[in-house]
């Protein structure tokens, strides 16, 4: 049992540097698509310029094998841990640690972590309660999947809260993502992905915002109401001429995503998160035996 | 929309008027990185800044780099960050020092456009997240000011096709972020009403 927990002590910090720097480095296929797409519509002058330099960019960083973006953000991971997985998620934690520690370090990554009233760097993008981890249980499995999302800091301070009252309804709801979006102008680097929690309470509403713009461009909630406020709102959205960069034009969102969870009766909690026009996400499956299988979207 | 070419820095103010909110930048010559830290120390802390800013090109920037010897970094990856955190700078870069341009990236709301009018500078827009294109325009990295800040140091870089970049605001008190605002809370308007 030592030898195996130890195997994968080793085999999740390596799925986490791995998956650092891939999800930094590769963008999507997803993104590259709703960005060639959003150039085939755009006709603003300063919107074609800055799609134009977007794609020539994710071509370059291809060819140099550079970052995509120099903010290698707040490394965050979503697991999802199945209940016979034979590694506690504090040794996980401790392994995903370790491995954002070394990408960081051997790469190197420009380290961003700081005490937040110091402002003193903590580390190799390591520090209290960083990286941050999101947690999900799988009875009857015996898997880990791990989801690295690095969240660059202009996208993450566009995040906007609003506990709306009960009548203000859908209306309420769509009218706050409205004004956040256009008050977050090119601050967020637009075109992205906007998320939207929805209902729960309000930490989790910001919660689910956030699980929202890590979700591939093209997926619907499944919940047909909820998807049709998806599409409601990318309509709006567009509408808004803010465009690529905030400089104007007609594509201000590559798409909405909306996550919900069932509220209290006089709670209607609304929540904003931001994800940039290089959204960036990776993903690794680690089995029990500690093989590991790297996908987009495990 | 005009395009045009400037060189770093700039001793003729009529480079600078000669841009207009819209127009297409290509940059050649020396540009300055700056960041928060680094104008907290020039303007909260009240230590002079080791580098001629006059006439200069600033960018919002903390580039990850490779140190190569003292005082010697490699660029790594080098892009450029959020410039609304710094507005507050702006009347003092262009009055004390003599900056001519700031470039960033989402950029500057409308307390800059005052200043930038009455001083003669302008707000560049780049590409947020365009970094690694951007890495390729920078040839080399001549200086680093204030190393103890790393990475929001003072860096001066030599560039070569430095762009492109839109004017975001002018030196005649048009700004496009207004503009767009704007428009775009008249359509909100438009929006509410039939929601």
């Amino acid at each position: 049992m030592t030898v195996v927990t130890t195997d994968l002590d080793a085999a999740v910090a390596d799925a986490a540097a791995h998956l650092y720097v891939w999800a930094l480095k590769d963008i999507p296929q997803d993104l590259r698509d709703a960005l060639a797409e959003a150039a085939g519509r755009e006709t603003s002058v300063t919107g074609q310029r800055v799609l134009q330099t977007i794609l020539k960019n994710v071509t370059v960083a291809e060819d140099e094998k550079n970052l995509v973006c120099q903010d290698t953000g707040i490394a965050v991971y979503y697991c999802k841990v199945g209940e016979h997985f034979p590694l506690h998620p504090a040794r996980i934690y401790a392994a995903l640690k370790e491995g954002t520690e070394r990408a960081t370090v051997e790469h190197p990554l420009r380290s961003n972590t700081v005490h937040t009233l110091t402002r003193e760097n903590t580390g190799p993008n390591v520090g209290y309660r960083v990286p941050i981890v999101h947690w999900d249980f799988v009875p009857d499995w015996d898997g880990l999947d791990v989801k690295c999302v690095p969240k660059g800091s202009g996208s993450e301070n566009m995040s906007f809260l609003k506990m709306c009252v009960p009548a203000d309804g859908v209306t309420g709801i769509k009218k706050f993502v409205l004004e956040s979006i256009v008050g977050a102008g090119g601050k967020p680097c637009p075109p992205g992905i906007v998320g939207v929690g929805i209902g729960g309470s309000a930490d989790y509403a910001m919660h689910l915002a956030k699980e929202a713009i890590a979700r591939p461009v093209g997926t619907h909630n499944q919940d047909p109401l909820v998807a049709e406020l998806e599409q409601d709102l990318f309509g709006l959205l567009n509408e808004t001429g803010v465009g690529p960069m905030g400089l104007g034009g007609d594509v201000t969102v590559l798409s909405v995503h909306v996550e919900h969870a069932d509220t209290h009766m006089t709670l209607n909690p609304v929540a904003v998160n931001y994800q940039c026009w290089a959204a960036r996400r990776a993903s690794a499956h680690v089995a029990a035996d500690g093989s590991t299988t790297f996908e987009r979207d495990a | 929309m005009a395009a045009h070419q400037v060189t770093f820095p700039v001793t003729d103010p009529a480079e600078i008027l000669k841009l207009r909110a819209g127009d297409e930048v290509i940059v050649q010559g020396h540009i300055i990185g700056i960041r928060d830290r680094t104008q907290i120390r020039i303007f909260d802390q009240g230590i002079e800044p080791p580098m001629d800013l006059s006439g200069a090109f600033l960018l919002h920037t903390a580039p990850n780099v490779r140190k190569v010897g003292p005082g010697q970094y490699e660029k790594l990856c080098i892009g450029t960050t959020t410039s609304a955190r710094m507005v507050r700078f702006t009347e003092g870069l262009g009055s004390q020092y003599g900056v001519r341009a700031i470039c960033g990236k989402g950029g500057f709301p409308d307390e800059a456009i005052e200043p930038m009018h009455r001083l003669g500078m302008v707000y560049f827009a780049i590409v947020g997240g365009a970094a690694a294109l951007e890495t390729t325009q920078i040839e080399e990295i001549e200086e680093v000011a204030w190393e103890e800040l790393m990475p929001e140091c003072l860096w001066k870089f030599r560039v070569k096709d430095f762009g492109p970049l839109t004017v975001g605001i002018d030196a005649h008190g048009d700004s496009l972020y207004r503009e767009v605002q704007n428009r775009a809370k008249q359509k909100l308007e438009e929006i509410y009403a039939r929601l």
